[in-house]
C-alpha cells in the first residue's frame, strides 16, 4: 500500500498469532514548538494545503475558522475532504502549506496528542470508544491527561447526557449507535477542551436519535465551548451552523453563516437537493 | 474403603500434580494473553523469557545458599523471585529498546513482530545456555513435603498415600497472589486501565494523552514478572532445564489459544483445561480401575491412553480441536 514492506500483511490471516483489527494508525511523531501569532478566530486552519503521508494533495488552500461560542461546520459532497479538513486542522496531516492557530498560538507543529494538551477534543469519525471497558472507565480514560479531580465534569458529562450514567458500569461496545456517540462526545469533554471538534457525530445513527444528538449539541456549545463538525446531513447541520464551509474537491467552495449557505440558491441547488 | 483409596488415588497422582501445572501454564499463559492483546502479536520468545528469568533466580538461590541466607521452610528460591524478576524486566526492556522499537517506529506489521520474537527466542535460548548450561538444575530446598504419602497412610490407614509437595502449594498460593494482583492492577489502577484503553483503540489512547511508550515497558514489566514467577515455579516444581522450556512454548500456547487469545479469565482457564487433559491422557489408570471395578472387569495393562512422551501431542490436539470448532476460545478472544 505505501510501499513500505514492513507494512506488508498480505495473506496473513491467522489470528492465533497476531490479533487482527487495526493497530494505531496515527503517526508517532514529536512536536515542534508552538509560537505566538494573532488570529480573527479562536481556531483556525489557514490555507492548508497537504495530504496523508507521502500521497497526493487532498486540501487545496482550504481555511476553516470557528469563533468562541459558536459552532462551525464543514459540508460537501462525498470525497470533497470534510474529514481531511478536520483531521488537518488536529494535525493528522502531513500539511505542505498553511498554518493553524489555536487561541492565538501557531500550533502548527504540535502532534495531535500535544493539541489535545493544548485545549482541544477530538471525536473521530468511527473507533471513538474504548468498547470493553465500561462507560465510566471509558470517561475516564478521557481524563487521562488531568491530574485533578474529574468528579465534577464526569457528573456535568452525566448531566448532560443522563442514560449514560445508568449505563456508567456497561461495556461501551455493548452499546447503542446514538449511546456510543453520546460516550464519544463524552469522553472528549472529560478533557475540559477549549474546542470540540467532532467528524460525523451523527453517521449511522437513526433520524430521531440524530435530532437528539444535534440538541445535545447545541447544548454544549451553549456552555461556551465552540465546536467544529463534519457533517453529512448538511440541510440539518447548517440550520444550527453560525458559520457553514462548503467544501468541494478540498477547496472552500462557499462560506458564509448558517442562514445565509441554506439560503444560497448555488448550495441549495448543488448540495442540499433544491 | 476401595472408593476411598481410588480418590484418594486419583487426588494424589491426576488432581494434585494437573492443579499446580495447571496454574504454572496458566501464569506462562498470560504473559501470552498480555502482549497479544496489547501488543498484537504472539510471543514465541515467552518460553525462554521464562528459562531466562528462572535462571537469574537460581543464580540468586545458590548464591542467597552460599551465605546461608534461607527462608526456613520455604525454597530460599522465593527471596531471589524478586531479584530474578527484575534480570528478565532489564532483558526485557533492553530487547524492546534496540529490537522490538525499531519494528514500533516503522509501524510494522504483528506478523513481522511474531518472526522477530522467534529470533529473540533463539537469542535467549543461547543466552541461557551460555549463563547456566543445558543440564538440569535443582534448586529447590526447605521441606519438601506438606504432607508425605506415608504420613498419609498412617494418619487415615487407607492403602493409598496422598504427597503434597511443598511445592506444589506454593505454586498454588504465589499464583493466586500473582493473579490477584494482575487483575486488582488491570482493572483497578490509572495505568492498568490505560493499558487496555490502548489494547482496545491504540489511535484514541494516544488522542486521551496516553503514552504508548509507557504502555508498552509497564507491559514488558509485568510479562517479565508473570514469566518469571511461573518459570521459577515450574522448576522448583519438576527442575530447571532450558530445553523443557523451550517446549512449554506449545502447552502455554494451547492454553492462551483455548481460553481465548486476549483474555486474561481465558488463559487461566485454558490453563487448567491443557493440564488436566495432558495429566490424565498421560496418566495409567488401572490403579484407580483396580479399586473401582470389579475383579473380571479390571484391566490388564496400564490403561494409560498416551506414553507420557506424548504429552504435548495432547496439547496440540487439543488445539487444533479448538481452532476447528470453537476459534475464539472458551472465554471468547479474538476469533482466528
Amino acid at each position: 500500500m505505501s510501499g513500505n514492506p514492513y507494512q506488508e500483511d498480505r495473506g496473513n490471516k491467522d489470528a492465533s498469532i497476531t490479533r487482527p483489527g487495526m493497530g494505531g494508525e496515527i503517526e508517532h511523531r514529536d512536536s515542534g514548538p508552538a509560537r505566538a501569532a494573532s488570529a480573527d478566530s479562536f481556531l483556525v486552519g489557514e490555507a492548508m494545503t497537504g495530504g496523508y503521508g507521502k500521497g497526493p494533495d487532498i486540501l487545496h488552500d482550504c481555511t476553516i475558522a470557528v469563533d468562541r461560542g459558536e459552532i462551525a461546520v464543514i459540508v460537501g459532497p462525498n470525497g470533497a475532504g470534510k474529514s481531511t479538513a478536520m483531521k488537518a486542522v488536529f494535525g493528522m496531516l502531513n500539511m505542505r502549506s498553511g498554518r493553524v492557530l489555536l487561541d492565538g498560538e501557531d500550533i502548527t507543529a504540535l502532534s495531535p496528542q500535544d493539541r489535545v494538551k493544548k485545549g482541544m477534543g477530538f471525536v473521530p469519525q468511527v473507533r471513538n470508544i474504548f468498547p470493553s471497558m465500561t462507560v465510566e472507565e471509558n470517561l475516564e480514560m478521557g481524563a487521562f491527561i488531568r491530574e485533578d479531580d474529574i468528579r465534577t465534569t464526569m457528573e456535568q458529562v452525566y448531566d448532560l447526557f443522563p442514560i449514560l450514567r445508568d449505563k456508567r458500569d456497561q461495556a461501551a461496545g455493548e452499546l447503542s449507535g446514538g449511546q456510543r456517540q453520546q460516550v464519544a462526545v463524552g469522553r472528549a469533554l472529560m478533557t475540559q477542551p477549549k474546542v470540540l471538534m467532532l467528524d460525523e457525530p451523527t453517521a449511522g445513527v437513526s433520524p430521531i436519535v440524530m435530532d437528539e444528538l444535534f440538541d445535545r449539541i447545541i447544548e454544549v456549545a451553549r456552555t461556551g465551548i465552540p465546536i467544529l463538525m463534519v457533517e453529512q446531513n448538511a440541510r440539518q447541520a447548517l440550520e444550527i451552523a453560525d458559520h457553514g464551509y462548503v467544501l468541494v474537491q478540498g477547496r472552500n467552495a462557499h462560506t458564509g453563516t448558517g442562514k445565509e449557505l441554506l439560503a444560497d440558491p448555488e448550495v441549495r441547488q448543488s448540495f442540499l437537493g433544491g | 474403603m476401595d472408593l476411598l483409596n481410588a480418590i484418594v488415588a486419583l487426588l494424589n497422582f491426576v488432581i494434585v500434580p494437573a492443579t499446580a501445572y495447571g496454574a504454572q501454564l496458566a501464569l506462562g499463559a498470560l504473559g501470552v494473553t498480555l502482549i497479544y492483546g496489547i501488543l498484537r502479536f504472539s510471543n514465541f520468545a515467552h518460553g525462554d523469557t521464562m528459562a531466562f528469568g528462572t535462571t537469574i533466580t537460581i543464580l540468586f538461590t545458590w548464591w542467597f545458599q552460599s551465605l546461608g541466607v534461607s527462608l526456613g521452610p520455604l525454597p530460599t528460591a522465593l527471596l531471589a523471585l524478586p531479584f530474578g524478576i527484575a534480570g528478565a524486566a532489564l532483558l526485557m526492556l533492553g530487547t524492546d529498546r534496540v529490537v522490538y522499537r525499531f519494528y514500533r517506529a516503522q509501524k510494522a506489521v504483528p506478523v513481522i513482530l511474531v518472526i522477530v520474537s522467534m529470533g529473540v527466542m533463539f537469542v535467549y535460548n543461547g543466552l541461557v545456555r551460555f549463563i547456566i548450561g543445558v543440564d538440569e538444575q535443582r534448586f529447590d530446598d526447605g521441606d519438601r513435603f506438606i504432607i508425605s504419602a506415608r504420613d498419609f497412610k498412617e494418619m487415615t490407614g487407607l492403602d493409598e498415600g496422598l504427597a503434597l509437595k511443598s511445592t506444589q502449594a506454593i505454586t498454588l498460593v504465589v499464583a493466586a497472589i500473582a493473579v490477584a494482583l494482575l487483575f486488582w492492577f488491570l482493572n483497578k489502577t490509572r495505568t492498568g486501565k490505560s493499558m487496555r484503553a490502548f489494547s482496545d483503540n491504540e489511535d484514541l489512547a494516544l488522542l486521551s494523552g496516553i503514552n504508548p511508550e509507557r504502555v508498552v515497558v509497564v507491559t514488558w514489566l509485568i510479562v517479565a514478572a508473570l514469566a518469571t514467577v511461573a518459570g521459577t515455579l515450574y522448576g522448583l516444581d519438576k527442575g530447571f532445564k532450558p530445553f523443557v522450556y523451550f517446549q512449554l512454548l506449545l502447552p502455554i500456547f494451547a492454553a492462551a489459544i483455548v481460553g481465548g487469545l486476549g483474555s486474561p479469565l481465558g488463559a487461566i482457564a485454558g490453563g487448567f483445561v491443557i493440564a488436566y487433559s495432558e495429566v490424565m491422557i498421560t496418566y495409567a489408570w488401572k490403579k484407580v480401575a483396580g479399586y473401582l471395578l470389579p475383579e473380571s472387569l479390571e484391566p490388564d495393562g496400564l490403561a494409560q491412553l498416551l506414553s507420557t512422551d506424548y504429552k504435548f501431542a495432547v496439547s496440540f490436539a487439543i488445539l487444533v480441536v479448538v481452532l476447528l470448532f470453537k476459534p475464539t476460545g472458551l472465554f471468547k478472544g479474538q476469533s482466528v
